[in-house]
């Protein structure tokens, strides 16, 4: 058996060992592009719907969840996308950030409205 | 009677906080669970996808607790398919330096290298739980209950889980101490 302290030595080891990893830089950047994507397809669904099988409402569920599943991958890519270039960026003072957090989310809020 | 949904952007400002706090948390789970980077990155990708996709019926069943445990819940699920599918046991972390290169100082690498070597080898022998269980409480510092969550198991199972997975790893080292 272990005394106490050789326990609490070996975990501070393992500890050591099993030190969070952060993930590489891309990977955010990899992760947004996704839910782009996400949100292109749900448009593109849209875009190919003939309008007249719209008028039998027994064919509105496909659009309604491709307009659902745009609007949500849309919204918070433009969180995760504002926050990235705010980490990104050195700003000289808290007002300065604010500007400019503000600026990237209205930014990525016009892209997103005119794809 | 259930509370009314919440509004989409509420929800995805939420989703987006979770994303950014936990990030790390997926990235090492993964990391350390399948033991490379390309694997580990689409592991992460999957899990948050997933989790998108869940998130407002996760919220809503969660009754105010952390969504950590769950979102390692959905990677364990992950990665268990990803070893049901392509037949592959992890392969070790320690291959790869960058692992530990980034949140160890050189010094501390140079002074308890082969240490560490030997405790990630180890890490990588005990069975799948007790692995799992160890990745939770060190790289990502979850406590008993987190734990418990995550795996679908009580506390006092995790409790008792963590100690013999602690135990066996510390006879492991011992026995490549030995051996050299």
């Amino acid at each position: 058996m272990m005394s106490e302290s050789a326990e609490f030595e070996f975990e501070v080891l393992l500890r050591r060992a099993l030190a969070p990893v952060e993930p590489p830089s891309d990977m955010s950047e990899r992760l947004e592009t996704t839910l782009a994507n996400l949100t292109e397809l749900a448009a593109d669904e849209l875009e190919s719907w003939e309008l007249g099988a719209m008028r039998d409402p027994r064919n509105w569920v496909r659009p309604v969840a491709a307009t659902v599943v745009g609007t949500t991958a849309g919204a918070a890519l433009v969180l995760l996308r504002a926050r990235a270039r705010a980490k990104r960026r050195r700003p000289d003072s808290a007002l300065d950030a604010a500007e400019k957090a503000l600026r990237d989310v209205f930014g990525e809020a016009r892209k997103l409205l005119e794809r | 009677m259930s509370a009314p949904p919440k509004p989409k952007a509420e929800l995805d400002a939420e989703f987006a906080e979770l994303y950014r706090s936990h990030l790390r948390d997926v990235y090492s789970y993964a990391y350390y669970r399948i033991g490379n980077h390309h694997d580990a990155e689409d592991l992460t990708e999957q899990t948050f996808l997933q989790a998108y996709r869940h998130f407002e019926r996760a919220q809503r069943e969660s009754h105010g607790r952390p969504l950590r445990p769950w979102l390692i819940r959905i990677a364990h699920n992950l990665a268990a398919n990803y070893y049901r599918d392509r037949s592959r046991r992890p392969q070790t972390p320690i291959d790869d330096t960058d692992a530990l290169t980034a949140p160890h100082t050189t010094e501390a690498l140079v002074e308890g290298r082969d240490e560490l070597q030997r405790i990630l080898e180890g890490v990588n022998e005990l069975p799948d739980d007790r692995r799992e269980a160890l990745i939770m409480r060190f790289a990502l510092g979850m406590d008993n209950r987190e734990i418990a969550r995550a795996m679908g198991r009580t506390d006092g199972a995790t409790k008792v889980l963590l100690h013999r997975a602690t135990r066996q790893l510390e006879q492991i080292v011992k026995e490549r101490e030995k051996t050299g």
